[in-house]
């Protein structure tokens, strides 16, 4: 860096610095925007709420919800961790099938044609009419959460690692073909890694749906977890609790997706890292 | 040496059922062992489709493909290909990209985890024999176009195929680069003479590269014309202004127009 600008005139160099401090404080209010957009949203909340006196049992203020998540806390703790539970193991669940079945429907178009229309018709179906049946088979408990979660979160992984190992080059296929390899070499050497930045990439949505799957099955089978909590509180019209139920379903949510993305950027940067080289070269 | 290395009878392909698109028809041509042949024709002429037949990638409708003695009746296992695009993979470094092939041909992938050294040493040296000295541990996007082409003629020879199969290697890069690469072809085949067929609508690269060159008919494909060339290697820029080569590519130049225009030819 400071050899390319030893060589530079002083007004190239100005120039050039003004634009990498552009560049930091874009930087800077990209980091910062997410922050500063939901506490905008929060105290515009709050001073809508006092401004137009919304009673608390419709729209509560977010200090009453506040108020109300540092009261109830430990339900709300135990609770979390209940449907994360579910909502892990109904994920983890739907990452292994998703994966077998992404691979046999990605690399061979008889399984392909059989089981799409299938997997389609069964993508459409309301998972929160499926929880009943679940309750019959399985009782109350854990498990109808569990596998509305599963249900619900292994549909995109199925299509996503279908569609990048159905999308490897035909080229590429006749270059291995033409060595010899069968076809497992194909989809383990090329098919597989290739399919990995979309298999993330549907990791990302999978496991926010999942989380919205176990919630649905815990206020239609109320047994534990937030979505009880939270069909408990509104039969008793406590409208905080609510609330809070929901961000701190949010929260959780915003984590587990934030895990899935850095995870993503770890295993799979190859697939962004050429642009990244464009810019440090643009730079 | 009595017989062809590749022999093609009679052969025609027709894509899709009875009424599909019919590629090729009564083709035939015969390749020696170690011969540098280059097929030139009109644009969907089934060039691409004849490669895809040699190779055994796709069955012929009708006719004979014979290679090394044998009927084709399923992929070779010993042919190496490259196209327009490199298709090389992004998530491996260069050399792990060239010794691809190693890990899923029958010849070598028993023997890949034993020899790992030698056959490393072996794709190192063919990357200094295409001007990629010191490129191994560099992932592909940080290649030019040009680069990563010559990494992926590099991935079509790592095995020492028997026979090298080129489709359009060289038509996405710019003049420069392309004229660089075949020297660079040029010398890779003097080394190691494997039997090459190169699909090309370039007819200086044909005829700078080649022993014999091909053209085909328009579609459905097949061989109307025919010429040795006798230019001696190693061929240079400067053979490409010789009046010798001018002419060659001139006659070329009338046998594609009227393979355009449906005309006959004498072969
Ligand atoms: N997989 C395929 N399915 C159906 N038609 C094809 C297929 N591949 C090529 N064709 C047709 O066969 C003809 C010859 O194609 P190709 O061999 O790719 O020509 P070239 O390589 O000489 O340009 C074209 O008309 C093309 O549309
Ligand atoms: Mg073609």
């Amino acid at each position: 860096m400071s050899q390319s600008a030893s060589k530079m005139s002083p007004r190239a160099q100005a120039r050039y610095n003004a634009m990498a401090a552009a560049a930091r404080r874009q930087r800077r209010l990209q980091a910062m925007l997410p922050w500063l957009v939901i506490f905008g949203m929060f105290a515009i909340w709050e001073i809508g709420c006092i401004v137009f006196n919304v009673p608390v049992f419709i729209l509560p203020a977010p200090h009453d919800i506040y108020a109300a998540a540092v009261r109830w806390w430990y339900p709300l703790l135990q609770d979390s961790l209940v449907t994360l539970y579910s909502t892990m193991m109904g994920f983890g669940l739907a990452i292994v099938a998703g994966l077998l079945l992404g691979i046999a429907i990605g690399s061979s178009t008889l399984v392909y044609k059989g089981l799409y229309p299938l997997l389609i018709a069964f993508n459409s179906i309301p998972k929160v009419a499926v929880v009943p049946v679940l309750i019959i088979w399985f009782g109350i408990g854990v498990w109808p959460a569990v596998i509305t979660a599963f249900l619900i979160s292994f549909f995109p992984i199925v299509v996503n690692v279908a569609t990048g190992i159905a999308t490897v080059e035909p080229e590429l296929k006749d270059v291995l073909r033409a060595l010899g390899a069968r076809p497992r070499d194909i989809i383990l050497k090329v098919g597989l890694p290739r399919a990995m930045p979309y298999f993330f990439a549907s990791l990302k949505i999978a496991v926010t749906v999942a989380f919205v799957g176990a919630i649905i099955a815990e206020s239609v089978a109320p047994n534990a977890g937030i979505g009880r909590l939270m069909m408990v509180a509104s039969s008793r019209f406590d409208v905080p609790l609510v609330f809070a139920g929901l961000l701190t379903t949010g929260m959780m949510g915003i984590v587990l997706y934030w895990i899935a993305e850095v995870i993503e950027r770890r295993t799979t940067g190859w697939a962004t890292r050429s642009t990244d080289q464009n810019l440090a070269a643009g730079g | 040496m009595t017989r062809p290395f590749v022999e093609i009878d009679q052969v025609a392909m027709r894509y899709g059922g009875v009424d599909g698109t019919l590629a090729l028809e009564g083709c035939s041509m015969n390749i020696n062992q170690g011969e540098f042949v280059a097929v030139v024709g009109p644009s969907g002429c089934g060039k691409s489709t004849l490669m895809r037949l040699v190779t055994g990638l796709w069955p012929a409708t009708e006719g004979n493909v014979v290679v090394a003695g044998q009927e084709v009746d399923g992929p070779l296992t010993i042919a190496g290909m490259a196209f327009q695009a490199p298709t090389l993979l992004p998530w491996r470094r260069i050399l792990s990209n060239v010794m691809l092939p190693l890990e899923v041909t029958p010849q070598h992938r028993d023997k890949l985890g034993r020899d790992r050294a030698l056959y490393e040493a072996r794709a190192r040296e063919l990357l200094r024999l295409v001007g990629l000295e010191g490129f191994d541990n560099k992932y592909p996007y940080q290649l030019s176009g040009g680069m990563q082409q010559r990494t992926s003629l590099c991935r079509a020879l790592i095995h020492d195929p028997a026979l090298l199969m080129l489709d359009e290697p060289f038509s996405a890069l710019d003049v420069f680069t392309r004229e660089d690469l075949w020297a660079v072809l040029q010398n890779v085949w003097m080394a190691k003479k494997p039997t090459v067929v190169l699909v090309t609508h370039d007819l200086r690269e044909a005829v700078y590269l080649a022993d014999r060159v091909l053209v085909m008919s328009a579609r459905p494909g097949r061989i109307i014309a025919e010429r040795v060339n006798p230019l001696p290697r190693p061929r240079t820029l400067e053979t490409t202004y010789t009046a010798e080569f001018q002419d060659l590519v001139h006659d070329l130049r009338g046998y594609i127009a009227a393979a355009r225009s449906g005309e006959e030819v004498a072969a």
